[in-house]
């Protein structure tokens, strides 16, 4: 079936920067806590802040099973990734702490990065080669007496490059610093197990691969972590009401005010989805329509693809440039005439679209999900041909 | 002097209180959240209540699994 964009049908390839749709049991979650719940968890003790209280606990648990986590507590619920990250990397780093991070980061880890430069931190931002991969060895040399934390994401928003994450884990767990991981495109699309990744810092995006609404993300800290971990923000959080200090103990440290229970309800929803269709297929379908998309791609003239040539080396983010176009001509085309709708531009992220060299032109990104097919990266496909015949 | 009945397991947070809650469901031992006594702590959260016959069986359930401040006879 080909979409017609003027009764509104629209193929979705903006999953990279959030996820649509979203599985049913989402909003399903969302009404019944909105309508049948609503009380403010953990700060009272009648029945429906208890009920509250059990629907975040029990998120809690099931992104703790998805991740490997031993003690759910562990996780502490944020409005986003970028939230995450920052309380990591603010939280971690002092005036003359280093830190090593790669050429491939989101805004979301570079300006924390490029604010903490000018409070003294030191910052070594290993280079990637051009398709975006980071090599542990570049990384192991980088390491100085004062590093701190290496700070790599998972796979690549503009590229898709996914990175030896268990291997980086080891190298920084045995010369005794911390590893975060900015998971942000990878949880729910990639297996992610902690304690085998050697992960101290886990910081993820419950909107993207893990189906929850916007306003979500959380970031888990191994134990032992938080007495060093200073929190962004302080205020209320139902427990040691008593005291005028921000508890120490997670996840209360980092979780003030009243939070998104509804969000956290949605969330829920989407990673009991998750595990229940699998992390392995959910990765076997989008790595085999990312595959099918980039093997169509190839055989177009005008076209040049970014990013490692084997669909089992990314996540289904396909950064592509068609000759003659600009992307935002491209991505406008796109949805108007073919009711296709991506993203174009630098994708929050000047360091990747310098390394793969299109900085500051940007690329046109197609990023697929689990709900996507076949038919649509076939439709996408002559699409794209045309806008390219038509240069 | 009869043996008080119960004992309460207090907690750092509701979230404690909540997981604690449900190992303790998984495991059928019967148990209660209930506000805590303002005898006990000014706290406005809540806490575990339990018969007294179970609070070594609790506490082995609870062992590692989630940590705990105190344990009070009622
Ligand atoms: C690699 C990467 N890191 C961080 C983020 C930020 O995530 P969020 O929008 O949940 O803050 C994104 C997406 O926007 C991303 O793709």
């Amino acid at each position: 079936m080909e979409p017609d964009p003027g009764k509104n049908q629209t193929i979705y390839f903006d999953n990279a920067a959030t996820s649509w749709p979203k599985p049913a049991g989402m909003i399903e979650a969302m009404n019944h806590y909105s309508g049948m719940i609503g009380g403010s968890p953990g700060r009272s003790g009648h029945r429906r802040s208890l009920d509250a209280g059990r629907i975040i606990l029990e998120t809690r648990e099931v992104l703790a099973e998805l991740f490997g986590i031993d003690d759910s507590l562990r996780i502490a619920f944020t409005k986003n990734a970028t939230e995450a990250l920052n309380i990591a990397l603010l939280g971690i780093l002092h005036s003359g702490d280093h830190v090593i991070t790669s050429s491939m980061e989101h805004n979301s880890v570079m300006r924390p990065l490029r604010f903490l430069e000018t409070q003294g931190v030191q910052i070594s931002v290993v280079s990637c080669s051009g398709d975006g991969r980071l090599d542990p060895e570049d990384v192991r040399a980088a390491i100085r007496p004062q590093t701190r934390l290496l700070v790599v994401t998972h796979s690549s928003n503009v590229t898709g490059t996914i990175q030896p994450i268990a291997e980086l884990g080891h190298i920084v767990r045995d010369h005794g610093f911390l590893f975060c991981v900015d998971a942000a495109q990878t949880a729910g699309a990639l297996p992610i197990h902690v304690d085998e990744m050697a992960i101290d810092l886990l910081a993820f995006s419950g909107h993207k691969s893990l189906f929850g609404p916007q306003g979500t993300g959380g970031l888990y800290i191994r134990e032992g972590i938080e007495k060093h971990l200073r929190p962004l923000m302080m205020g209320g959080t139902g427990s040691r009401s008593e005291f005028e200090r921000q508890p120490d103990f997670m996840p209360d440290k980092y979780e003030s005010g009243t939070p998104n229970t509804i969000g956290l309800a949605g969330l829920g929803a989407g990673v009991r989805f998750v595990l229940a269709e699998g992390v392995e297929a959910i990765r076997r379908k989008e790595e085999g329509l990312t595959e099918r998309f980039l093997k169509g791609l190839a055989s177009l003239k005008g076209i040049t693809v970014y990013g490692p040539p084997d669909a089992a080396s990314r996540t289904a983010a396909v950064s592509f440039n068609i000759a003659g176009v600009s992307p935002s001509e491209a991505s406008l085309e796109l949805d108007e005439r073919f009711g296709i709708l991506c993203r174009p531009g630098l994708h929050c992220a000047p360091a990747a679209h310098r390394t793969i060299g299109t900085f500051s032109r940007g690329t046109i990104r197609f990023g697929f999900g689990y709900f996507n097919n076949v038919e649509e990266i076939s439709f996408a496909l002559e699409a794209i041909r045309s806008l390219a015949v038509g240069a | 002097m009869e043996a008080p009945p119960y004992a309460v397991f207090l907690f750092p947070s509701v979230s404690h209180a909540l997981k604690a809650e449900k190992i303790l469901k998984e495991q059928g031992i019967v148990h209660k959240l209930i506000p805590v006594p303002r005898h006990i702590s000014s706290d406005c959260g809540v806490c575990l209540r339990v018969a007294v016959a179970q609070q070594g069986l609790v506490a082995e359930a609870l062992q590692g699994l989630v940590t705990w401040e105190r344990m009070v006879l009622l």
